[in-house]
């Protein structure tokens, strides 16, 4: 029996190794951010716009992006939701006897899912050149729009998926209509489940740089209008790191530091929306 | 012994899943305000021939039926008529109870809201009413508001009943309805299906062969997707015409 205790401490120790170097990973990311970039962290970053330009100046703040980022964020969430709610109710509800169509529909998204942010940045652009729109806050809503459904339709797709097939029975065995059952039971059942898809297609809108590259443009101004260029956090991180003043460069970890605090606000409250749900049911 | 009325007259029922055949040739006539019970075994094809009653089968894939399944002179099986109407008739209690993700009140107001009837002062006598009926009111009418998924898996079943006779349902589906309970709260639904069979035609699918006995008026049971005999309870116990029947009262198989 030696050799199964062996196993065991083998295993274990090798879970342990896993988890441990997680954590480290995640730990040296955020250091290494927060270090370079926490010096140059103030008050005058979140609440103003930049003065001189985001390549060259070294006044100011990224107000601009942080409120770009925002906005384009909350549009594409907007958008995909606009979509995907009603896909993934579809797929779980309208389409129940057709197995096989549901599993190719999850193929597909599937495929989308997995195909590189920037390929869909230059599907935005070819789009725009087509409806002839500028690179605008509009254009950047559409692109990471498009760019974020796959993967709020499947999270929500996932939840749904799991809801018991007696609880959908039952209520259709009261006469409950497909749409009634949809938006009555599905919808109640599977709302913390859709909460956390749309935080995490959110998390993904507001982090991806190749996206928006082409489709929103850049500007030191706050966004007034959705046909007007925008900045955003990812693209503020690049430039400001591309520039050839160390300063600016400080000020893009600084940039850093405040979307991946946007990201873990985030992350954590879908943590909490989940446990606490849990606790009433 | 009294004229008895059918109330649903199953005629012919073939269903295939796929390529197989689960129901073959069932003939049931199911009488007025009476209690049908089916017995069988295991995978005999009881649940899919109530989920074929209320056409709970459409939402399986693949499931392909013939025949036909009379209810007040209307093919049910095969209207055109909204299935959702269909259902209104038939109230259907499963194995394991399943209520709705909302509080009590509103599990039984789900029901009524369907059928149009709307606003709390409407609503809480009707509410109060169907929980009555099915035995529940005297435990949750200080909680009304709490959500259902707190209730007892007892409790939860009356409260399925209670949401399926919200409907105003003619007819009373129950699939081993007291399978998952505590032999209490099995004979609290057991003892209500006696009182409800005054204005409900009950059919309930069951294995415990005591509770047969107990509430059945009629007896059918079944073998491998088949009808081997139908008769009057004391019929089908005390004189069982069926060698298979015989074999299957005196434990032979389940
Ligand atoms: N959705 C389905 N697809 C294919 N076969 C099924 C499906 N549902 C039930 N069956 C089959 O139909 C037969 C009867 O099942 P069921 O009606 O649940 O029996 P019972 O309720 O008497 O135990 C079983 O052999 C089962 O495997
Ligand atoms: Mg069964």
């Amino acid at each position: 029996m030696w050799w199964r205790k062996l196993e065991e401490k083998i295993v274990y120790f090798m879970m342990l190794i896993s988890v441990a170097s997680l954590v480290a990973l995640l730990l040296a990311v955020l250091l290494s951010i927060f270090i370079k970039g926490v010096p140059y962290i103030s008050w005058e970053m979140i609440s103003q716009t930049p003065r001189g330009g985001y390549y060259f100046g070294r006044e100011g703040g990224v107000l601009n992006a942080i409120v770009g980022s925002l906005y384009l964020s909350t549009g594409a969430v907007l958008l995909s939701l606009a979509f995907s709610l009603p896909l993934s109710l579809a797929m779980n509800i309208h389409l129940r006897t057709r197995r096989k169509t549901v599993n190719r529909i999850r193929f597909v998204l599937d495929i989308l899912w997995g195909i590189p942010s920037i390929v869909y940045g230059a599907f935005g652009f070819t789009l725009m050149i087509y409806l002839g729109i500028q690179a605008s806050l509009l254009a950047g809503i559409i692109t990471v729009g498009i760019f974020i459904m796959p993967i709020m339709v499947r999270g929500m797709d996932e939840v749904m998926k799991n809801v018991p097939v007696h609880l959908i029975e039952s209520a259709f065995s009261v006469g409950s209509t497909r749409m009634e059952v949809a938006f009555r039971v599905m919808l109640r059942q599977t709302i913390p489940g859709i909460v956390t898809a749309i935080l995490l297609a959110f998390g993904r809108g507001i982090g991806d740089v190749a996206s928006v590259l082409f489709t929103t443009g850049y500007t030191d101004n706050l966004p007034t209008s959705i046909t007007q260029q925008t900045a955003t956090l990812p693209l503020a991180v690049f430039f400001q790191l591309g520039s050839p003043i160390p300063e600016v460069q400080n000020r893009a970890y600084a940039s850093a530091i405040i979307l991946t605090v946007i990201i873990l606000i985030i992350s954590i409250s879908v943590r909490m929306i989940s446990k606490k749900y849990h606790k009433i049911i | 012994m009294a004229m008895e009325t059918t109330k649903l007259s199953i005629q012919n029922l073939n269903l295939w899943f796929g390529k197989q055949k689960i129901l073959n040739n069932i003939n049931i006539d199911i009488p007025e305000n009476k209690v049908t019970v089916i017995l069988g075994p295991s995978g005999c094809g009881k649940t899919t021939l109530m989920k074929t009653m209320n056409r709970l089968v459409d939402l399986q894939g693949g499931a392909r039926t013939s025949g036909k399944i009379i209810l007040d002179g209307e093919d049910i099986l095969n209207t055109r008529r909204d299935i959702a109407l269909v259902r209104q008739k038939m109230g259907l209690l499963s194995q394991r109870p399943t209520p709705l993700p909302m509080s009590i009140f509103n599990n039984v107001a789900y029901g009524l809201r369907l059928k149009g009837i709307r606003g709390r002062k409407k609503l809480t006598p009707l509410v109060e009413k169907h929980l009555i009926e099915a035995n529940l009111w005297d435990e949750v009418r200080d909680r009304l508001h709490d959500p259902a998924s707190r209730l007892s898996i007892g409790q939860q079943q009356r409260l399925c009943l209670a949401r399926g006779l919200a409907v105003d349902p003619e007819i009373i589906l129950a699939d081993e309805p007291t399978s998952a309970l505590d032999p209490i709260s099995a004979s609290v639904i057991e003892n209500q299906f006696f009182k409800l069979k005054e204005n409900y035609t009950i059919l309930l699918v069951t294995h415990i062969m005591r509770q047969a006995r107990r509430i059945a008026d009629k007896v059918v049971f079944m073998y491998l997707g088949e009808v081997i005999e139908q008769a009057d309870v004391h019929e089908f116990f005390n004189n069982p015409k069926q060698k298979m029947t015989r074999d299957y009262l005196q434990g032979a198989f389940y």
